[in-house]
């Protein structure tokens, strides 16, 4: 279970937000959605300590991350896996590589087993094919799809997306939602989406919290989001609904 | 205060590199690419920079004292001892600084600006292991390599030069290399190119490490990697040459 406790975040004078409260169940997938630049992705970045917050606390399994050592703060990031923005694929190494890179560094599998491990997960998202290929031979939607495919190689407990949809297409979108509600399924893994796409809000998620005006707005679930008549949030949901 | 902020930034990185240097196995592979990029790639510019440093200074040096009344051989004391106790260090390292310093401080930035770091660490990687020690490790073992080459080809390069051109004889280029041949100033030469590959990786690992602000942060970052590199060395010459000869 993941846990955020009052946390507060600015960058110099810039107030990112301030006194974030929520909870994430264990099989849950809660999606953090708000404007662009509201600090969605500063969020993300708290939850494995990527970042260090001015205040507050976020417990992973009941352990508060910021009070570890780097060492086991570095554990507890291995329960992770981590879908970034614009993938952070390493671009020396090519596609197979780079989604056997953790294996690699964390386990002590043969070569056959890796090779194994890596073939299925890219048969996941679809790119057993591009396996050779370099990241810079790949379109934006493979990149992620590579990403993801390294991001859940090491069977994490919890999976989180920055922006998994932003900049493709609608088909490869929702093979991406698809591919989420896939890996929540098969592996019950606990899934925090950082997303303004309402269409894979609407598909992927169980709760949402919604950032806004440097705080945390709005939180509950699909049904409650849909009967809500918080202005600001029905507003973003009522844009989104335009977009169609 | 900027200064003192980027100092203590500083300091931390090599302070977090020192106690990551025990996680061999993270940066196992990383060491052996850096060696053969720092060292072994880095060999032809030296041996070039080696043999036209020895060589022009044999010309000069042979037109400065011309005056017949100073033996040939004191030509091959001057370059000889010139080459190993300043030129073979200083020269190559500042060559360096653009080639292996930026090289470092471009690939670490990118790195940074596209979350490759935010990337290894999400995984439970050590970044620090991962990417800043093996390239210090590589630096202070491969400059002291470049420095020798940097040596024979100096003073070859000189022997040759003044063979050719018939400033000095062989013989006597020679003879005056071995009367003012000091092992302290071999000891000095490696003391300099040791403090030097550390320097130029160092600060182009900081640099890159900390980029921000996409390509052109990283293009930032890069140049002021090779302009500060090149600073901090001929300040470290200075020092070194003032506590040490």
């Amino acid at each position: 279970m993941i846990e955020i406790r009052n946390l507060s975040k600015s960058f110099g004078d810039m107030l990112v937000w301030e006194h974030v409260n929520l909870t994430v169940a264990d099989g849950e997938t809660l999606a953090v959605i708000g404007k662009s630049g509201c600090g969605k992705s500063v969020l993300l970045k708290h939850i494995n300590a990527l970042l260090t917050p001015d205040s507050g606390e976020v417990y992973i399994d009941g352990q508060n991350i910021f009070n570890l050592d780097y060492v086991l703060q570095r554990k507890v990031r291995q329960k992770f896996g981590l879908l970034f923005q614009g993938a952070a694929l390493f671009d020396s190494i090519d596609t197979f590589e780079n989604v056997a890179f953790p294996l690699r560094y964390f386990t002590k599998l043969s070569e056959k087993e890796i090779r194994e491990k890596v073939m299925q997960s890219l048969t996941y998202v679809n790119l057993e094919k591009a396996a050779s290929k370099m990241p810079s031979e790949l379109s934006g939607g493979m990149k992620k799809r590579v990403g993801l495919a390294r991001a859940i190689i090491m069977e994490p407990k919890y999976i989180m997306y920055d922006e998994p949809t932003s900049g493709l297409d609608p088909q490869t979108a929702d093979e991406i939602n698809e591919l989420i509600i896939f890996m929540a399924e098969t592996f019950d893994v606990t899934s925090i989406v950082i997303t303004h796409d309402m269409f894979s809000v609407l598909k992927v998620a169980d709760k949402v919290a919604f950032l806004n005006d440097q705080k945390l707005s709005w939180f509950g679930t699909i049904e409650e989001m849909r009967l809500s008549d918080q202005p600001d949030l029905t507003e973003f949901v009522r844009a989104s609904e335009y977009q169609i | 205060m900027h200064a003192l902020n980027q100092l203590g930034r500083y300091s931390n990185l090599l302070y977090q590199g020192l106690r990551s240097s025990t996680e061999f196995r993270t940066y196992r592979k990383n060491l052996f690419q850096e060696l053969v990029k720092i060292g072994y790639d880095s060999v032809p510019i030296v041996i070039l920079v080696g043999i036209f440093t020895g060589s022009v200074l044999t010309i000069q040096t042979a037109y400065q004292l011309e005056s017949g009344f100073i033996p040939a051989s004191t030509i091959g004391a001057i370059v000889s001892e010139s080459i190993l106790i300043e030129l073979a260090a200083v020269i190559p390292a500042l060559v360096l600084a653009g080639k292996v310093g930026a090289r470092i401080a471009t690939e670490l930035g990118n790195m940074r600006v596209t979350e490759q770091i935010d990337a290894l660490e999400s995984m439970g990687l050590n970044s620090v292991s991962f990417l800043v020690v093996p390239r210090l490790i590589a630096g202070i073992a491969m400059f002291p390599v470049l420095y020798i080459v940097a040596s024979v080809t100096g003073v070859g390069g000189g022997l040759l030069v003044g063979h050719l051109s018939g400033a000095v004889p062989t013989a006597d280029f020679l003879k005056g290399a071995r009367m003012f041949f000091s092992p302290a100033n071999l000891v000095f030469g490696f003391v300099k190119s040791y403090v030097f590959g550390f320097i130029i990786t160092s600060v182009a690992c900081f640099k890159g490490y900390y980029a921000s602000g996409g390509a052109e942060g990283v293009g930032r970052s890069t140049t002021e990697a090779t302009v500060m590199a090149c600073i901090y060395v001929l300040l470290a010459d200075f020092i070194l040459a003032a506590l040490l000869l």
